[in-house]
């Protein structure tokens, strides 16, 4: 059952949700392999600094099977009460895995943040949250998708050049001055990671992606994201901040061309008229 | 006049029998196991119905309708199978029908259903016709899908990729001996590389995966651009066409109705979930219930399509 339906929906694009069911057949030496290379990936980052497990700190949300490989959402969220000072996404088996590095600014509900990413093949992720002290908390997920990263990016990536830059922002709770709002930032990019083909040139499209984004509420941060190939085109970002009864939220956007994009949203936005 | 077709159409629907086929006639190759039936659903076009199922060893993957049309001095095959395995069993069909040459093998688009067959007919020699963008498609998916069709129906039966020589960038003409095919390459639709066909002669359409019926659609492509495809297509002056799955022969444009509904709710209440600020996952779990009951394989497809539409209705 599993052969049938992996082949079928791989058939749907190169996105492809379920890979080869061969790999079923050796769990063993596949869970070895994997435990290996996060090993390697743990001590690349981290160097030899202490990695604890992070249940009860930190939780890593993906779904098990992805729909579509090139737009694979994956939430962090940070439980507990230990001041967390930085998060870190990494997906093991993708070219460039890691994938994000998010630093906290004073502005910020570290609580819950989630994210759209490109998986090139059957992998495990991991979050690595670091505590204002500086202790490391891990939590891993395994996620059965392959083919996001060369995924072709069709028209849509037409229109995301056109629009480069363009960005959109939407609160999804009820603004309470003080209290923690989770909003949806959308900014308009078409992150090639070097691995889309133009199908009709047939060249490989130049990486060009995002390298910083930087949010800021009133002048003070909201939060740093380092992020790489990994992130899917057309990022969205959902994030928690803390608003006062009025302000001004800043997103500045670096790409690895060396634009820059900014934008200013009203918190919370002016009346339609 | 026009109330006298409609009983007679009526009377037929009743009976069961689709009012475009001619009688059906069966084919079993000897060396091959698996049996299937061909019609002529217009005078001169052969239609093989492919099974609503994922690939698998006891189907070789033979899930998509396939058909040939034969004119005055060749056949052109307008999707040549799943599979290598596939495409020699549809071959064999072929020459049970016909001896005349086989000049043309159109691949109606990038998916591997309508794609792996097409090494079978090389003995032939045929002009390979796609898409302007297919080649680019194949170069980029083609060697993935081939690893993942071997892993299902082994090295001897998946087939390779064929990429085609004969590119339509609008549109095109074959000539088939005083019977003209008429080719569109779309823009973005069900895929980025969807080719059509029309017949002139029986005013028959080939729409090959833009036409789903009974089997879930799969959107890799625009789910805008594909209701404009529809749209387009529903006025040509075809009186049947043959899906890329379902039966082998629907009336034209009333068969394209089920697809249009489904693309719409898929477009409604993808919008819907956008404009009240659901997540990308939350949207996957509500958008489209009602289709559910409607086609086969809803649920190994419906979610993939819902996040397609999600990721292009956002930005509206």
């Amino acid at each position: 059952m599993t052969t049938k339906h992996s082949f079928i929906l791989a058939a749907l694009g190169a996105l492809v949700s379920i890979a080869a069911a061969s790999r079923a057949e050796a769990p063993d030496a596949d869970a070895t392999a994997r435990a290996q290379r996060w090993a390697v990936l743990q001590e690349a980052i981290f160097g030899d600094r202490t990695v604890r497990d992070g249940a009860g700190v930190i939780e890593l949300d993906a779904p098990p099977r992805a729909l579509d490989a090139a737009l694979v959402p994956v939430s962090l969220r940070v439980v507990g009460n230990q001041p967390i000072k930085s998060l870190y996404l990494v997906i093991d088996n993708n070219p460039s895995p890691l994938s994000a590095r998010i630093t906290f600014g004073p502005k910020a509900d570290p609580r819950s943040m989630t994210l759209r990413v490109r998986v090139d093949e059957y992998t495990l992720m991991h979050a690595v949250a670091e505590t204002q002290d500086g202790s490391l908390y891990l939590a891993e997920k395994f996620v059965k998708a392959a083919g996001g990263c060369s995924a072709p990016a069709g028209s849509s990536s037409e229109q995301a050049l056109k629009e480069i830059g363009r960005m959109k922002l939407k609160l999804l709770g009820d603004f309470e001055a003080g209290k923690p709002l989770q909003a949806q930032l959308m900014i308009r990019h078409p992150n090639f990671n070097g691995m889309q083909m133009d199908q009709i040139t047939r060249y490989y499209t130049p990486a060009r992606f995002i390298k910083t984004t930087e949010v800021t509420y009133e002048g003070s941060r909201v939060f740093h994201l380092e992020s790489d190939i990994s992130i899917s085109s057309d990022p969205v970002i959902v994030f928690g901040f803390v608003p006062q009864a009025k302000g001004k939220l800043e997103v500045v956007v670096h790409d690895t061309d060396d634009r820059t994009f900014a934008h200013s949203f009203e918190i919370p936005p002016p009346p339609a008229t | 006049m026009a109330g006298g077709l409609l009983i007679s159409r009526r009377a037929l629907l009743l009976a069961g029998a689709s009012v475009c086929c001619f009688p059906r006639h069966d084919v079993r190759s000897q060396d091959r196991p698996f049996t299937y039936s061909i019609n002529e659903v217009a005078p001169g076009i052969h239609v093989r119905e492919g099974v609503d199922a994922e690939a698998a060893t006891d189907n070789s993957n033979a899930i998509a309708n396939l058909a040939f049309i034969v004119g005055r001095d060749a056949v052109a095959v307008t999707d040549p199978g799943g599979s290598l395995a596939d495409g020699r069993r549809w071959r064999d069909t072929i020459r049970s029908v016909t001896r005349l040459p086989i000049r043309y093998v159109i691949i109606p688009h990038i998916h591997p259903d309508h794609l792996f067959g097409a090494a079978a007919f090389e003995p032939d020699k045929p002009v390979y016709v796609g898409h302007a963008r297919l080649p680019g498609a194949l170069a980029q998916r083609g060697e993935y899908y081939r690893e993942r069709l071997e892993q299902v129906l082994g090295k001897e039966s998946a087939g390779r990729v064929v990429t085609p020589s004969l590119l339509v960038e609008n549109t095109s003409t074959l000539d088939l001996g005083s019977r003209i095919l008429e080719l569109t390459a779309h823009p973005e639709a069900h895929s980025d590389c969807d080719v059509s066909v029309f017949d002139r002669q029986t005013h028959t359409l080939l729409p090959s995966d833009l036409l789903f019926v009974r089997r879930v659609p799969s959107l890799d492509g625009s789910l805008s651009g594909w209701l404009k495809t529809l749209a387009a297509l529903k006025s040509l002056p075809a009186q049947r066409a043959v899906p890329g799955h379902g039966p082998q022969c629907v009336d034209w444009p009333a068969g394209a109705a089920d697809l249009e509904r489904y693309l719409e709710v898929l477009l409604n209440e993808t919008r819907q979930a956008v404009a009240q600020g659901l997540d990308i996952s939350a949207a996957v779990q509500s958008v489209g219930l009602s289709e559910r009951n409607r086609w086969a394989l809803f649920d190994d497809y419906h979610g993939r399509n819902v996040t397609k539409a999600f990721k292009e209705l956002e930005w509206e």
